[in-house]
Order: C-alpha cells, then sequence, then structure tokens
C-alpha cells in the first residue's frame, strides 16, 4: 500500500484490476484504492506476473503492507498455494501474527492488517489487545462497495482542510507576481492548431506548464519537498495540476516528466488526466509526487490568485486569467494579451529572488513557443 | 498447615530410605558403596549399622547385574531399592530395567509385577566431567512401563520413595546432584508421602509458563526473580513426574501464560524439552502468543572446566535471557 499522500495512514482496497497469473507492464494498474481523496489507481513499479493476491476487497490496510506478490520475469513460479482460506485473515507478510492474537482478533471482529507490529515486528496478543482496548464502542464501519466508490466530498474537504491549514501553520509563504504578455504565445498556438482537428488542438496550458517546467532548471530551489526539517531536490519535474471538480473541491494530480516530454505528450496526458480526475479516478503515483503545483484559473474568471503551497512541495504557481491589457510598447500604448503569474515559495527554502528569476524565465521561453 | 523443619535434600533421601525400611520388611537397598561408604553421596551413611548387611547390601561394580538382581528380587515379592552411582553408569543396567523391567508386566499378562525402585544421580554442576555428568532422564522417560520422577525439593525427596515403593511397575528416581546439599522444608512430622503424578506449580505467573525438573528448577526460580524485576511474571513448572507427563498442568498454565519456555539439562536433540514442546504445539496451538522456547545443554560432552561446564548446560542468565525474548524484548 503506498502512501497516496503525505498524510495517508491507510486505505481501502475496492478492486483488484489483474488477476492471479495476468502479466503486468511497468506503470500497468493493479487495483484500486480508496482513500480520502477519491479511488486512486495504484500502478506497478515492475513488470511481471502477478503471482498471488494477499489483501481481500474490502479491506482496509496500513499504509507499507504488501498487497500483492509480482513475479519477475526471470522468476521461477512459486509452487502452486491452496486457494481458498475461508476463516483465517490472509498472512501478511514480513508481520507474523501469533495463534493467540490471531484468534483474539477474529473473536473481537478486530483487522489485524490494521494493527501496527510491535518491536519485533510481529503481531501479539498486546497489538490486539491494545486495538481492542482503543476501539470505539461504535460498530466498526464497513467497507464500502465498488459501486458506491467515486470521491468522497466531505473526506476531500477534510484533506483539503487538513493540507491547507498545516500548510499555513508551517510553511511561512512569500509571494512574488509578474504579469507577461502572450500575444506570441497566442499566435504560435492559433496557427498550430489551425492545422489541427480539434481533437488535436494544443491548449495554451500545455506551453505554459513546459515553460515552467525548464524554467525549474535554473531554480531547483522550487521544485523538491520539505521534509524532516530540510528541503529535499527533486530530479525530476513532476507538476501537480489543480483540477477543480464538478461537486466541489479540487486535486492536484502529478504530470510526470513534464520537462520532458514534447508538447503533444503533454496535451495527451494533461487531457487524460483531466478525464480521470473527472471520473473519481486517479493512479497513486499521481497522487504521491508532485514536486511543484500549478494553479491555473482559466478563462473568464479572475486576474490574479495568491496560492498556497501543498506540504511537502515548497512552491506553486498562480496562473490568472488571460485577458486583453493595456501595454506599453516601444513607448505608445497598445492592448495585448497578458496573464498574472504569482509564484508562492516556502521561505524556509528559497527568497523572492528565485521565484523572480523563474516568472523571468518562463516570460523568456513563452516568446520562443517554438522551441519548447 | 501443620509445623515444618529444615533438612538437607541428602538427609530427606536418608529419612525415606530409612521410614521405608523401617516400615516394610521386604524393603531392602543395594548399589555400589551404599554401606560401608554410606552411598557415593552419602545417602545412606550409618543405615548399613542400623539396618545390617541384609537390608543394605554393597555389591560389585557390575550394574546389569545388580540392577537385574534387583529386578528378580522385585519378581521375587520383595521391594528393593537400587542405587546407581550416576546415570551415565545406569546404561550398563539399560538392558535389565528396559527389557526386562519395563516389559514382564506386559509380557506375562499382568501376571508379574515388577516392584522396583532405582534411584540414580544425574547431571552436571560438580566438575565431575563427561562421563559422570549426563542428564539421560529422558532415556527412560521414552519407554512405556517405567515410571520416571524427579524430585527437586527436599519434601519431593523425602516424599517421593514411599509412594515410589506402593507402585506394582518399576520406578526410576533422578536425584540431581547438585541438589544434595540444599536445604528446604519438610512437615515436622506425619505423612511424608506425596503423589507421583502430577506436576507442581512452584511459583504462579500470568506472562510465561517456565516449564522445567530437577537440578534446573532452582535456577529458573531464580530466573523467574529477576525476571519480577522487570515486571515479567513467570509461572514455574516442575515437572516431577517425568514419564507420564502431567499434561492438563502444563497446558492449563500455557492457555493461561500464552507462552512457554521449557528449561531442560538434557541435550536440546531428542529432549524431553522437544516432547513437552510438541504436546504444547498439538494441543495448545491457538493459545500460543510466541513460539514456544527451550533452554537445553549445549550439544556436548558435559566439559571438566568450571567456566565451560557452566557455558554448556542452562544457567540463570541464559534463562533469564530466553524469557525476555519470549516477551519481545
Amino acid at each position: 500500500m503506498p502512501a497516496l499522500g503525505a498524510d495517508m495512514e491507510a486505505g481501502t482496497l475496492v478492486e483488484w484490476l489483474k488477476r492471479p497469473g495476468e502479466r503486468i507492464a511497468r506503470g500497468d494498474p493493479v487495483a484500486v484504492v480508496e482513500t480520502q481523496k477519491g479511488a486512486i489507481e495504484i500502478e506497478s513499479f515492475q513488470p511481471g506476473v502477478l503471482a498471488e493476491i494477499r489483501v481481500d476487497v474490502g479491506r482496509r490496510v496500513p499504509v507499507g503492507e504488501v498487497l500483492a506478490l509480482i513475479r519477475g520475469e526471470d522468476e521461477a513460479a512459486a509452487p502452486a498455494r491452496a486457494a481458498a482460506r475461508p476463516m483465517a485473515p490472509p498472512a501478511l507478510p514480513g508481520v507474523r501474527i501469533s495463534p493467540a492474537a490471531r484468534r483474539l482478533a477474529e473473536a473481537e471482529g478486530i483487522d489485524v492488517a490494521a494493527l501496527h507490529p510491535g518491536a519485533d515486528g510481529n503481531i501479539g496478543l498486546a497489538e490486539v489487545e491494545a486495538a481492542r482496548a482503543a476501539r470505539p464502542f461504535a460498530p466498526a464501519p464497513t467497507a464500502r462497495t465498488p459501486a458506491e466508490r467515486g470521491l468522497d466530498l466531505v473526506a476531500m474537504r477534510q484533506a483539503i482542510a487538513a493540507a491547507m491549514a498545516r500548510s499555513q501553520r508551517e510553511i511561512p509563504h512569500y509571494f512574488v507576481g509578474s504579469t507577461l504578455e502572450l500575444s506570441t504565445l497566442l499566435a504560435w498556438l492559433e496557427h498550430v492548431n489551425a492545422a489541427r482537428p480539434p481533437a488535436a488542438r494544443l491548449l495554451y496550458l500545455v506551453p505554459l506548464l513546459k515553460a515552467m517546467a525548464r524554467a525549474l532548471a535554473a531554480v531547483p530551489e522550487l521544485n523538491g519537498h520539505f521534509v524532516d526539517g530540510r528541503f529535499v531536490r527533486a530530479e525530476a519535474v513532476h507538476i501537480g495540476v489543480a483540477v477543480a471538480l464538478r461537486g466541489g473541491g479540487l486535486i492536484a494530480p502529478a504530470i510526470h516528466g513534464v520537462d520532458r516530454l514534447d508538447l503533444d505528450a503533454l496535451m495527451a496526458k494533461l487531457d487524460d488526466l483531466v478525464l480521470r480526475v473527472r471520473g473519481g479516478r486517479l493512479r497513486g503515483s499521481e497522487l504521491a509526487d508532485p514536486t511543484i503545483t500549478v494553479s491555473n484559473l482559466g478563462e473568464r474568471t479572475a486576474d490574479a490568485l495568491l496560492p498556497v503551497i501543498y506540504p511537502p512541495q515548497v512552491a506553486i504557481v498562480g496562473c490568472g486569467q488571460i485577458a486583453p491589457r493595456p501595454w506599453a510598447v516601444d513607448g505608445a500604448l497598445a492592448v495585448r494579451p497578458a496573464m498574472t503569474i504569482t509564484v508562492a515559495g516556502d521561505h524556509r527554502v528559497s527568497d523572492g529572488r528565485s521565484a523572480a528569476r523563474f516568472l523571468a524565465r518562463v516570460g523568456e521561453l513563452l516568446q520562443a513557443p517554438e522551441a519548447l | 498447615m501443620s509445623a515444618t523443619r529444615r533438612i538437607t535434600y541428602r538427609e530427606a533421601v536418608r529419612e525415606a530410605l530409612r521410614e521405608a525400611l523401617l516400615r516394610d520388611p521386604r524393603v531392602f537397598l543395594m548399589g555400589e558403596d551404599v554401606g560401608r561408604y554410606g552411598g557415593a553421596y552419602a545417602c545412606s551413611s550409618g543405615l548399613l549399622a542400623e539396618f545390617g548387611e541384609e537390608r543394605i547390601r554393597d555389591t560389585p561394580l557390575s550394574e546389569s547385574a545388580f540392577v537385574g538382581a534387583g529386578i528378580g528380587a522385585a519378581i521375587g515379592g520383595m521391594r528393593p531399592i537400587v542405587e546407581v552411582m550416576t546415570i551415565n553408569f545406569s546404561l550398563l543396567a539399560l538392558d535389565q530395567i528396559v527389557n526386562n523391567a519395563a516389559t514382564l508386566r506386559h509380557m506375562s499378562g499382568g501376571q508379574i509385577a515388577v516392584p522396583v525402585v532405582i534411584r540414580m544421580a544425574t547431571g552436571a554442576g560438580r566438575q565431575l566431567a563427561a562421563q559422570h555428568s549426563h542428564s539421560l532422564e529422558c532415556w527412560y522417560a521414552h519407554v512405556p512401563g517405567i515410571r520416571a520422577v524427579a524430585p527437586a525439593t527436599i519434601a519431593d525427596a523425602r516424599g517421593m520413595l514411599w509412594t515410589a515403593l506402593q507402585e506394582p511397575n518399576p520406578v526410576v528416581i533422578f536425584e540431581h546432584a547438585t541438589l544434595y546439599s540444599d536445604e528446604g522444608e519438610v512437615p515436622a512430622g506425619g505423612e511424608f508421602a506425596v503423589d507421583i503424578d502430577r506436576a507442581a506449580i512452584r511459583r504462579a505467573g500470568a506472562d510465561l509458563s517456565l516449564i522445567t525438573y530437577g537440578g534446573s528448577l532452582k535456577k529458573a526460580l531464580a530466573a523467574a526473580e529477576t525476571l519480577a524485576g522487570e515486571r515479567i511474571d513467570c509461572e514455574v513448572i516442575d515437572l516431577r513426574t517425568l514419564r507420564p507427563l502431567d499434561e492438563e498442568t502444563l497446558l492449563a498454565s500455557v492457555r493461561r501464560t500464552h507462552r512457554a519456555l521449557i528449561v531442560d539439562e538434557g541435550w536440546r536433540s531428542g529432549s524431553l524439552a522437544g516432547e513437552i514442546a510438541a504436546r504444547i504445539a498439538e494441543q495448545a496451538f491457538f493459545d500460543l502468543d510466541a513460539p514456544v522456547r527451550r533452554v537445553c545443554s549445549a550439544e556436548v560432552p558435559i566439559p571438566y572446566p568450571r567456566h565451560l561446564e557452566e557455558a554448556a548446560t542452562p544457567q540463570v542468565d541464559t534463562i533469564v535471557a530466553a524469557a525476555r525474548g519470549l516477551m519481545r524484548r
């Protein structure tokens, strides 16, 4: 069970997308897990064959627990196991449960999978008894069926509340903004899109994201995480793209390696991502590892926003709408499309100068969109 | 409870022998040096003077012959007590004990009883080297037709002999050689006889069942005392009877504590500790909160030098360490 966010402790397995014996390619979604942020698809980091499923549908599983075993291409098949173990909960690899603990847990209806093992890595009577003592007197909530799956807006609002409150509590924000004139970009886009069918057209967000991803190479202090009291720089650029949801709330899953995608590939990723966000189905890695977030208000909205950093990231970029503005050109006033971009930075990690350099570089790159 | 008095294990054995000789004219004692020398461990000193050569008989150094003679006397209606100097030497009499004493009642369809009592010293701890220091109790406990008992306390040393003499089948009594000078309480008077069927809980506890017998009991009790200071509450069980095992007491204890540590001076492979562990696994598996553990002797002939002898046999600190491990500390 991967951590699908900094605050996640457990998730409920709601669906297996692969069956034992099925072939898995790296990046294939293998299972669907429900978290506070909705139903997330978990992808495999490894190619191979799904050898064994260790967690049944409906079970809540702590982060770090093994969900399934994947046999590598060059590994020999394990001897066949007895298929059905109807009474006892399945054994958890690595974590051993004493017979007495297992029996007590069964009698008390305690899910051993959700218990934290003792210092020796095993679950004994002490752990089950502690769980029994800590249990509220209400009946345990039953796992939701896959049909009820989807985004739980109440839980999502709680997750946003927790993350944003933590951000405001812990992160000393600074804000630096610039208004960028975008006539060159828009002219280029119009030219490119004119030759394309509607489905293949690029949104302005695509070159914007690419320019930001490339600009980050000059200001690595904006790209990474603040963990255990220090900044950990990210090598790759995974931009979390904030997507508003129809029912309210928002989510910012990552597009991976934006700096290395060409614009068409980036457009395809963006389309796919928005579609899946609205369908309530994301992949774990998309939620877990953005290295910076971009919040784009979009057309006909507002001119500027001062965004709040999503911890443990250290920067967020807020883009206002593109609107015609009075603009000084060669000493005379003209009307030009422009966008106000604001960077919020974590002052523990960087200073306003970093954000200013970033904005200047984005502006430069957008003057030559064909080179993106 | 009535008044008690304090005597040594050796005195308890001597009193028990004397009582048996006084109460039953069919009882006699024989073995190497039991008469003029008073016994290798001085358990029979003074008895030759009191009871004479007919009933206190020194024998040649031939375990097979004098144990066989004892078995014959038992078949003939006597109640012999045969002393073998150490369990190592008793191997010379194993043929008589296993092939004759243990079988004749069964082979005769119950017509022949063999009410012999065979006493022997066992165990390490006195720097007597490998040929005098082994713990082979489980070899006897393996054999149907024999009752094997191990008095670990002064009261049991005093009380088990008479009960053993009432048994129609052969009884082997194992006296750990480190116990003879230990002191303990026995009843001031009256009836001394104790059962030879049941294990005894020597210390009640809730966290862990420390199962042992014979010379290891005092080490287990000392370990329990140390562990109590670490808030590990040990129940200490003295097996007392090694065959037949009192499963009921053992399993009830393990079902309460959920953890079992067996301390056995025998070698681990093929040990009584292994038998007990197997029975716990067979019958109390679902009550266990931790794997059964054993503290046994190292698989070497018991060494002569003191530090090596100690290193080879269960000690208080090794028991304490194993108990901590069981408690996941």
